[in-house]
């Protein structure tokens, strides 16, 4: 008697079992993925690499960058050629007006933006990596198509991960950060398809592999299913909105840290004889202090209400789970501590003298507690938090 | 000149935001008296710069809560500290570390934070509410000065190109100020909307949050499957109970619950084995002083609400049927027993204490080790490797003595206390000890004997009610809505001109202001002027100019002014 329903339970409980072979697909997609990652960002150096050939047409370009008090974008929109198709890079038919004195140009008044300031066109400064050289231009296109590639297998590895074991991928850590590093290269494809962003891709790979690299490597855990706890559609809304607000707030911190080098870099070239540093080859090409500010701007104030609504929604979750919505537990304690670093940079940015460098510096602030509350709580500290397997 | 670019501009975007303006350092404030200061402190408590710094310090002072140990979250661990550092624990304690949410410091910043949001957002709301009603200012005199500018010539008569303007911007719901020569726009009042309602409802978020912890009241109970006695919601039926400090007792809502079932699945394979992964129960409620019994469900994630409260499924584990009989066959104990997990394959610990043997007989107290799946492992003793039924069995040993039950100290009912007790020894000195599975009676060396009927699962339920929860909730939603609209709408300003030229022609000015970061007043401005061609087409070339380029020199160097003012504004 006992042994037979023992066998039933048996049956009962193998049905939530995983799919082996998936599981076994999903971690060669990883595998191949990492390594066509590794090959596009080589190709990305070798852009870099060939684009930096021309070297001394640059310097002298990047010397005339430096304007003491305008900002550079500021002063080009003014010229009469300044079209609005040409300063919103857009190849609007419309463009042709730039042939000057064409019946089109007459037809059409077009309207001068000088105040790039407010208006953002900066950030469609895209930066010179090229060069102009042509083999350069080719690995960068390159770069991009393997980066594409990757991104599929990556997508193929969670996707796979998935159906083994019929739910979202996102139940322990391993699966977050893949998740995570798919949603970094994920804002940057979309940025690229509306911006020219094509320099920040050797940026935008290194924490994307080093990502991938931990997770295979640390956190990896086989394919498993839930606990209890983890059952409630809130928390997948949760974690959904979790992963992409922390993939994009990547690339709010990558142009943060880039318009801090970029600025000194620029403060160092307006000195009288400046000194040269070796990444200043780097520097020279990346777009304008005023761009890159801009662009971190815009992605954390884009992803900041839905980084609040991640929490608001863990909260409701928490309620399901636990009976309280909000109970200080470590993990609660350092989102809302990284929330509130959040708005303290969106009010920086609004509040005179926290501009600029400050202003960064808590963007940055803001991105450590969120690398924090992920690795930090997750592996040293306890709370109700804990993911099943790390 | 630049004085008059300035006051040109200034009028253009007068009004556009109530953000306060950068904060200035007057000199001589130590001569304004009491009042002066009390003033300059307010003005200081309200600004922008004071909020940001009280918003990192509130962030700091957050960080000890998720380093140091808290009473209110686990009570057991700080206990756990003050006994293995007693010097920092006392040290931690008067710097109340270990109450980090309640404690003065905590509290000063975010009554300041709350002061300074106040103060901030009424006389902005104030502010804005007047702004709702005040038309747009006139076109500026030099209106090629600002941020985004077009200007044509047209055989059209000046009249009909405002009036077609006046159409255009009416399309695009902008709010209009018509002059005699000119049409002001304006739109976008929902970004300060929205950022006013955000702070309004964050202020909502922390009164609701405040009046949940005030009225709040919580607590815990186990109950075994299928005992007759449920719970019955009251104070005493509790196993622990937390509340705030308002909440009333007589307030707690009538009704009970007993739990019919509890069903529980755990993973039986691969490196997960013992994970669990379900578990249901099925309780039989009843809510007022004589309601009807209805049947209900909880699981994890799934609570049963009853009335106002909730009731929560936390976690699950064993309960033994136990009946003791003493030397001479009577009934000592009969009951189940609830025995702690102890790990994931739930080996558990409990203890039964058996105070009523007969007259004149010690008092017996059993000290067990229960695993549902049995193993005997030489070094780690007897455990269980797998949490569901499949080879279940007590293992206990025995004391007798007094079980200090009548001393009137307050007890653990999960631990024995064997001060005053004697473990039973078997015949060649050894300690007592006996594996018993279900159904099987072992007998004491004095005769009595322990029977293990059988194993029932138990549930850890909370029931809990928190007022405020909606309020929060709504308030959440509130602030979303207005951090959307604050970060995304953007105001802004155009203004149409159209003018008698000199050469009998009408010239056609047409601009753009914003303050908003953010992309895109070229391109607006461009297909309002794409637009108005319709009705004002460009005058054929040979006039004086296609219009496309302002007077070049002068306007560069206007450009850059404008520019730099921006800077120095901001
Ligand atoms: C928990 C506290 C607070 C949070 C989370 C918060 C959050 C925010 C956010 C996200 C914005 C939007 C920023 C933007 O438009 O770029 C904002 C704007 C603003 N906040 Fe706060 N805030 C808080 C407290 C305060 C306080 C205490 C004050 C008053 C001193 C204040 C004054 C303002 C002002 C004036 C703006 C508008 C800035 C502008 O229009 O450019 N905030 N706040």
């Amino acid at each position: 008697m006992p042994t037979i329903t023992s066998a039933a339970a048996d049956a009962a409980e193998t049905v939530n079992a995983v799919n082996e072979n998936l599981a076994q697909l999903s971690n060669w997609f990883m595998y191949s993925a990492i390594a066509i990652y590794t090959l596009a960002f080589f190709a990305f150096c070798a852009e870099w690499v060939f684009g930096g050939r021309s070297r001394v047409a640059q310097q002298s370009a990047a010397l005339d960058e430096v304007p003491v008090e305008v900002p550079a974008q500021a002063a080009a929109p003014v010229a009469p050629a300044a079209t609005l198709a040409a300063a919103f890079g857009s190849a609007e038919p419309a463009a042709g007006a730039a042939g000057g004195g064409s019946v089109a140009l007459a037809e059409r008044p077009v309207v001068v933006v000088r105040d790039a300031g407010h208006d953002g066109d900066a950030a469609d400064d895209g930066g010179d990596v090229t060069g102009g050289d042509e083999r350069s231009d080719r690995f960068g296109r390159i770069a991009v198509s393997l980066t594409v590639l990757a991104f599929l297998l990556h997508a193929g590895t969670l996707l796979a991960r998935g159906f083994a074991v019929k739910r979202a991928p996102w139940g322990n850590m391993y699966e977050f950060s893949a998740s995570v590093a798919l949603m970094v290269v994920a804002a940057f494809l979309i940025l690229l398809t509306r911006r020219p962003v094509r320099w920040l891709g050797i940026f935008v790979l290194l924490p994307v592999i080093t990502t991938l690299g931990v997770a295979v490597t640390v956190l990896y855990t086989d394919t498993q299913q839930l606990v209890p706890a983890l059952h409630s559609y809130w928390l997948w809304i949760h974690v959904s909105t979790a992963i992409v607000s922390f993939g994009a707030l990547h690339i709010g911190a990558l142009a943060s840290i880039l318009y801090l080098m970029k600025d000194s870099y620029q403060k160092r070239m307006r000195a009288e004889d400046p000194k040269r540093r070796p990444w200043d080859t780097v520097m020279e090409r990346i777009p304008t202090p005023a761009s890159l500010d801009k662009t971190a701007y815009r992605v954390n104030a884009l992803i900041f209400p839905l980084w609040t609504f991640a929490v608001v929604a863990g909260a409701v979750w928490a309620e399901n789970a636990w009976g309280r919505y909000w109970g200080w537990d470590p993990k609660e304690t350092w989102s809302f501590i990284t929330w509130v670093a959040y708005a303290a940079y969106l009010h920086a940015r609004a509040t005179g003298g926290w501009k600029g460098r400050n202003a960064a510096y808590l963007s940055l602030l803001a991105f450590a507690c969120f690398l924090f509350n992920y690795y930090g709580v997750n592996m040293f500290i306890n709370g109700l938090h804990s993911y099943s397997g790390v | 000149m630049s004085i008059d670019i300035n006051a040109d501009k200034q009028a253009a975007d007068a009004g556009m935001s109530t953000a306060p303006q950068p904060d200035k350092y007057d000199a001589g404030q130590s001569a304004l008296g009491a009042r002066g200061w009390l003033r300059w402190m307010w003005r200081q408590l309200t600004s922008m710069r004071v909020a940001l710094i009280l918003l990192l310090l509130l962030s700091l002072a957050a960080i000890p809560s998720s380093l140091i140990p808290q009473r209110s979250v686990s009570p057991f661990k700080v206990s756990e500290y003050f006994r293995n550092n007693p010097g920092k624990a006392e040290f931690y304690d008067k710097l109340q570390l270990f109450d980090v949410f309640s404690s003065w410091w905590f509290a000063a910043i975010y009554i300041l934070l709350f002061v300074s949001l106040v103060g901030c957002i009424v006389p902005r709301a104030w502010a804005h509410s007047k702004a709702l009603r005040t038309k747009p200012p006139a076109a500026p005199r030099n209106m090629e000065r600002l941020p985004a500018y077009a200007t044509w010539e047209t055989d059209a008569d000046a009249a009909d190109v405002l009036a077609a303007a006046r159409v255009q911007l009416k399309k695009r719901r902008f709010r209009l100020a018509p002059s005699t020569d000119s049409l002001a726009g304006e739109k976008g009042y929902m970004r300060e909307t929205g950022n006013i309602v955000f702070h309004i409802a964050l202020i909502g978020v922390l009164l609701a949050f405040l009046v949940g912890k005030l009225f709040m009241g919580q607590g815990g109970k186990i109950l075994v499957e299928g005992s007759p006695e449920g719970f019955a919601n009251s104070f005493t039926q509790y196993d622990d109970f937390q509340s705030g400090a308002l909440f009333d007792e007589k307030e707690m809502e009538a009704f009970g619950f007993k739990l019919k079932k509890l069903d529980q699945t755990f993973e039986r394979l691969g490196t997960q084995k013992g994970a669990p992964r379900d578990f249901e129960a099925t309780v039989e409620y009843w809510q007022g002083v004589d309601g009807k019994p209805k049947t209900g469900k909880i699981k994890v994630n799934e609570p049963l609400q009853i009335g106002g409260t909730k009731v929560f499924l936390l976690g699950t584990g064993y309960a033994l049927d136990i009946t003791v009989k003493d030397s001479k066959g009577k009934v000592a104990y009969q009951g189940p027993v609830v025995f702690l997990p102890q790990d994931s394959n739930r080996t558990s610990t409990g203890v039964i204490k058996v105070p009523d043997v007969s007259r004149g007989v010690q008092q017996i107290g059993f000290d067990g080790i229960f695993a549902p799946t049995v193993s005997l492992d030489p070094n780690k003793g007897w455990f269980s490797t797998f949490p569901s039924l499949d080879s279940p069995a007590l293992i206990l040993t025995a004391y007798h003595g007094s079980l200090g039950i009548d001393t009137g100290v307050p007890q653990s009912v999960f631990r024995l206390n064997t001060k005053a007790m004697e473990q039973y020894k078997k015949d060649d000195g050894q300690p007592w000890a006996q594996v018993l599975r279900p159904g099987e009676t072992e007998v004491l060396p004095d005769g009595s004997s322990i029977t293990l009927d059988g194993v029932r699962p138990w549930a850890n339920f909370q029931i809990s009610k928190e007022p405020g929860k909606e309020v929060a909730l709504y308030s959440v939603i509130a602030a979303i809505t207005g951090l959307v609209l604050s970060l995304f709408v953007r105001r802004r300003r155009m203004w149409v001109r159209a003018t008698a030229g000199p050469d009998g022609r009408t010239v056609v000015e047409v601009a753009g202001l914003t303050r908003t970061e953010g992309g895109g007043l070229g391109q607006e401005v461009q297909a309002l002027v794409d637009d108005l061609r319709a009705s004002a087409p460009v005058a054929s070339s040979d006039g004086p100019a296609s219009g496309a380029a302002p007077k070049s020199a002068e306007a560069e160097g206007a450009a850059k002014s404008v520019a730099a003012d921006k800077k120095d504004e901001d």
